[in-house]
């Protein structure tokens, strides 16, 4: 049976709900492309969204291998475009409009308010994917050398990952 | 006097800018754009091609961030925007897209094939904890931005709990908790706020 509909429906939802950043929208991710439609594994899906982080471009393109994998070449595209066309419709009409809210004293208001959500909704998406990923001491120390480097020196994100991959080769092997 | 001078030349430069070019240039950042967008971008169209100045970037940055939609794609859609109209912010997001879709779309067939090695998935166990690491790092990055009082850690606590404790659709967080922040940072508290 085909998937495609049901590619569609759920990525275009998803896409609505990345306030902020992809992120956001990772844990009904989680629940929709892995309880529900059942496209792939808890695991295989923090997996793609890690390689991701090491891919160039928006970083929530680990969605084409989601895509491809429950849809093939078809499933990829068809999740593309759900994914990004609603978001980018939203965006020009913004772009067009925003500029004349300027004096409504309420843009400001949104910016404030949504700026904790946001926030909140990253930390969600990565206790998600902490639950996955973090097992034990060694990928705990992982996680933590990241952040405190990331924290105290001025260093691509991406080197940091590709190390840590190194890293996992010489220590879970 | 200056300032009229520069932004004169502003638009100048930004009239000879074709649709074919902003594809290119979108493509080369989506390309290049290792470990997050968003400074590529400001290295690109602000420092390198001045297609944008600083401030029109930070202010479509702080749209994009307001709307749902990835950072890194709404700044394409605003930039190519203001460029060329429709066609340009269509090119802007092809482009900014294409590079990481090929990219993602391989890496997706070499994972579904090797997956399972005990060296990929070693390689992966390290890859995934360093995401955790990354997403962490991004949270504190923007906290310390944007939030600035004790209330807003208040608001950004309900909607971690109700995600991930309460198992809220993050759809009814965001329209729940958002409304009521968006409504507590309401515009005569910011007023007073501002006086303060």
């Amino acid at each position: 049976m085909s998937q495609l509909p049901a590619l569609i429906r759920v990525f275009a939802y998803l896409s609505l709900l990345t306030v902020g950043g992809g992120m956001a929208a990772f844990p009904e991710m989680e629940y929709l492309s892995v309880t529900v439609h059942q496209w792939l594994t808890k695991e295989q899906l923090i997996h793609l969204y890690s390689i991701g982080q090491m891919s160039p471009g928006p970083n929530m393109m680990m969605i084409v291998a989601v895509g491809d994998w429950a849809g093939g070449v078809v499933g990829a595209l068809a999740v593309l475009v759900a994914f990004f066309l609603p978001t980018a419709l939203l965006a020009y009409g913004a772009g067009r409009g925003w500029k004349r809210l300027e004096a409504w004293p309420w843009r400001d208001s949104i910016q404030r308010g949504l700026a904790p959500v946001s926030i909140g909704l990253l930390l969600a998406g990565c206790y998600t994917i902490a639950k996955g990923a973090i097992f034990g001491t060694e990928t705990a120390a992982i996680a933590a050398a990241v952040l405190l480097i990331l924290l105290h020196y001025k260093i691509n994100p991406a080197l940091l990952v590709a190390a840590s991959a190194v890293v996992g080769f010489i220590s879970f092997r | 006097m200056s300032e009229t001078i520069e932004q004169a030349t502003a638009t100048a430069a930004r009239r000879d800018v074709s649709v074919a070019r902003i594809f290119r240039e979108f493509l080369i950042i989506g390309a290049i754009s290792f470990g997050g967008a968003v400074p590529y971008l400001r290295g690109r169209l602000v420092e390198a091609e001045g297609w944008i100045d600083d401030k029109e970037f930070v202010e479509m940055l702080s749209i994009s961030q307001s709307l749902p939609g990835l950072n890194a794609t709404n700044l394409a859609v605003l930039v190519g925007q203001k460029l060329r109209g429709a066609p340009g912010a269509a090119a802007a997001i092809l482009g900014m897209c294409l590079p990481g879709a090929v990219i993602m779309y391989i890496a997706g067939i070499l994972y579904w094939e090797h997956g399972d090695r005990a060296a990929s998935s070693a390689v992966l166990k390290g890859v995934a904890a360093a995401a955790v690491g990354l997403v962490l790092y991004t949270a504190i990055q923007l906290g310390r931005r944007s939030l600035d009082t004790r209330v807003d850690l208040i608001f950004m606590a309900l909607t971690v709990v109700g995600v991930d404790y309460y198992h809220v659709s993050v759809l009814w967080v965001l329209l729940g908790v958002g409304l009521i922040s968006i409504l507590w940072h309401h515009p005569r508290r910011l007023r007073k706020a501002k006086r303060a």
